[in-house]
């Protein structure tokens, strides 16, 4: 059973533990500061976070004591932009090359050791080799004709949010992007794929809504023991694919709602997927006021509400793309909320503890 | 030669001791004052070398005309203010 949780939020970073039977905040970092990003680094026992500071941009810190110090890294960068290239987002707003958030930060494979790939808006997709000490741009992406379709979901400029790195293969990397699809590398991003044949936009005119290159999947995750199977949460519904993003397939009679940001998928089961569904598009509240998570356990076919321990009238909470999160074995699951709630569940989603009701909007929930 | 000052609000992430710098435009005198604490610049300008959207220099005591080339003239009792926009502090 994991024991640790780690909490970005608008206004810090809180460290949570497994105390007896319960969970408690055991230690908050950066009070104050808006924290986009938390994510540990199993293979070395490192901690990074990412901090969105209105003033004075975006910062890096890395921890390799649990916390106890925090070192600032230099935070990615794009590279001079030449001045005769004028740069566009698809609906031909300007997108100047300046990273404004970061928005995905995931370890590299394991056989890796210090490879980080980090994910930002305005899409640019960096890589680093030495655990975070310095940034290489992808390029590669970056010059993708396609990616010049892409546009901002949410955002005022489109994102990577989503970094999957193969199980088997450490240069099988699966990028998911918001408005972008979903973009493959086998080669270790020398070059790429948009990979989202069978997701559907309604946010765009009839003959595009099938463009591989804009959708909007709000949030793709891999089964770590089948990795052909990722699911994406999308803007306009909960996609599916079993051969590694080749296709995907749109689920369907997803009550209460198919609209949400978060999704996670069992670790060996990928059958097996959790949501936490809200009202689409811009209202964005749980349906009826009733917080609720949703789980299928046969791919799709049929998908069960879950609601023990979870607030039943007049909650507002709304959970973001990288605050859900599931253990190694999965069995115990966490997710916070906008209204700065933070709820675990120590048997698969069935029932839920609330740990905290007022922290700061929740950013990221990991285990660590 | 030119003094620069920062805002105390930086100093909770890093020092940004005032100092005097050489310096005939205000790029020149920030581009001196990051050799010697390079861990600052990009606190106040970002990957393209333009002043950050919600930071604000004064020349004395007006804010500066240039935002991107950071192109206004200093003369040397300029004292140079790099402050917090007003903007930018809602997150």
């Amino acid at each position: 059973m994991p024991t640790t949780l780690h909490i970005a939020t608008r206004k810090g970073v809180f460290q949570v533990t497994r105390q007896g039977a319960s969970w408690k905040i055991a230690s908050a970092h950066f009070l104050g500061d808006n924290m986009s990003i938390v994510t540990p680094d199993p293979r070395d026992g490192s901690l990074h976070v990412a901090l969105d500071l209105g003033h004075f941009g975006v910062k890096l810190h890395r921890s390799r004591d649990d916390g106890a110090t925090w070192e600032e890294r230099p935070a990615p960068a794009f590279p001079k932009q030449p001045d005769d290239i004028v740069s566009v987002d698809g609906f031909g707003k300007p997108l100047p090359w300046k990273v404004t958030k970061i928005w995905a930060l995931e370890p590299g494979h394991a056989s890796e050791p210090g490879v980080l790939w980090c994910g930002t808006i305005p899409g640019g997709l960096f890589h680093s080799t030495d655990g975070g000490d310095s940034w290489n741009f992808v390029q590669s992406l970056w010059d993708h004709p396609l990616r010049k379709n892409w546009f901002g979901g949410g955002a005022d400029l489109p994102g990577i949010h989503s970094i999957c790195v193969h199980p088997a293969n450490p240069k099988h990397i699966t990028v998911g992007v918001s408005c972008g699809g979903v973009w493959v590398t086998r080669d270790g991003g020398a070059t790429w794929d948009c990979q989202a044949d069978g997701m559907r936009a309604e946010f765009m005119p009839p003959e595009r809504m099938g463009d591989p290159s804009i959708q909007d999947p709000h949030r793709v995750v891999q089964c770590r023991g089948n990795p052909d199977h990722l699911w994406a949460q999308h803007h306009n519904g909960i996609f599916r694919t079993t051969d590694c993003a080749k296709s995907w397939h749109e689920l369907t009679n997803v009550l209460p709602s198919p609209f949400g940001f978060a999704v996670a998928v069992h670790p060996a089961d990928p059958l097996t997927a959790w949501f936490i569904p809200a009202i689409k598009d811009e209202r964005r509240i749980p349906v009826d006021g009733k917080l609720v998570v949703t789980r299928t356990r046969d791919g799709g076919k049929s998908v069960e509400t879950l609601r023990a321990g979870l607030p039943q009238e007049h909650a507002y909470d709304i959970v973001y793309r990288h605050a859900l999160d599931i253990d190694a074995v999965g069995t115990t699951l966490a997710f916070g909320s906008t209204t700065g709630s933070l709820y675990v569940s120590e048997n698969q989603g069935d029932d839920w503890q609330c740990v905290a009701e007022h922290l700061p909007p929740i950013h990221g929930v990991r285990f660590g | 030669m030119p003094r620069i000052v920062f805002t105390p609000n930086v100093q909770r992430h890093l020092a940004c001791p005032p100092a005097h710098v050489d310096g005939d435009t205000v790029r020149a005198a920030l581009d001196a004052y990051f050799r010697a604490h390079p861990r600052s610049r990009s606190y106040v300008l970002d990957e393209q070398d333009a002043l950050r959207p919600h930071m604000v220099i004064f020349v004395d005591n007006e804010p500066i005309n240039d935002r991107v080339k950071l192109s206004d003239a200093l003369r040397p009792s300029s004292e140079l203010f790099v402050m917090q926009a007003l903007s930018g502090g809602s997150r």
